[in-house]
């Protein structure tokens, strides 16, 4: 959180879970086609779905980029599902590249050939 | 077991809710969660698709002892190009759409890489069915 200097808007109780990729992405699909692993889903898009892919996916965390934040209906969403909502004033890129610098290497995507 | 939901084509913030049922109840079942998984992402590729082009559908869920068998049928335009739909990328996806974070074109590409048999059926004018067989205790892709 310190990182991205976050906001956190859903999940006070589960912050203390831990990941090891990330994932940047604001099409859903490309969400669903690669990632792999358990991640922390970067976005700009704020809207159900995105809960949704998430929910799907088993993905715990997701990091609202470029100052958005998420409306009452999609907190209440993601509290539902056990989920940590986070917004940053950074843009995707240097979201991401602050995680990466931080340590955050992995991408969690399966192979791409 | 059986499970039917009435896909909306008017409220896209609505799509993948029947999605999202499912997972829950193959997760109240106990199934492996990377079948779980697939099932729900194969589901859901088709749910949105159902939005975006035709309009809604109807999607049915049947759970058997080893597998899933996923139906989702509209009465929309049907697929033109089916080889072209399959590909990773294409997309006829309206602008609109890719703003709400889909039209990636990796809708059907999707649904086969999750499923372990996945048929089409569409022809012009008459809609389009897609059937998808997820078998159970063969976890993640």
């Amino acid at each position: 959180m310190e990182i991205l200097e976050a906001r956190l808007y859903a999940g006070q109780d589960t912050l203390d879970l831990e990941v090891n990729a990330a994932c940047g992405a604001d099409l859903m699909s490309d969400v669903m086609a690669f990632v792999k692993e358990k991640v922390v889903l970067l976005t700009g898009l704020v809207n159900p779905q995105a809960i949704r892919t998430a929910d799907l996916m088993d993905i715990k965390v997701i990091v609202f980029v470029r100052g958005k934040s998420p409306t009452e209906d999609l907190v209440a969403m993601a509290e539902e599902n056990g989920m940590v909502l986070l917004g940053t004033k950074y843009s995707m890129f240097l979201a991401c590249g602050r995680l990466y610098e931080a340590g955050l290497r992995g991408g969690g995507v399966r192979e791409i050939d | 077991m059986k499970l039917r939901f009435e896909v909306s084509g008017e409220d896209f913030s609505l799509a993948g809710r029947a999605s999202t049922e499912l997972k829950r109840a193959l997760g109240r079942l106990g199934i492996d969660p990377g079948a779980v998984r697939r099932a729900a992402v194969a589901m859901y590729e088709a749910e949105i698709n159902m939005v975006i082009h035709a309009g809604g559908g109807v999607a049915e869920a049947e759970i058997l002892p080893d597998r899933v068998v996923l139906v989702l049928a509209d009465r929309g335009p049907g697929i033109p190009n089916l080889e072209l739909a399959m590909r990773e990328g294409w997309s006829t996806a309206a602008d609109r759409f890719r703003e709400l974070g889909f039209g990636a074109g990796m809708g059907l590409p999707n649904m086969k890489r999750n499923a372990d048999e996945l048929r089409v059926e569409s022809s012009p004018g008459s809609g389009t069915t897609v059937t998808m067989t997820i078998l159970l205790g063969k976890g993640a892709p």
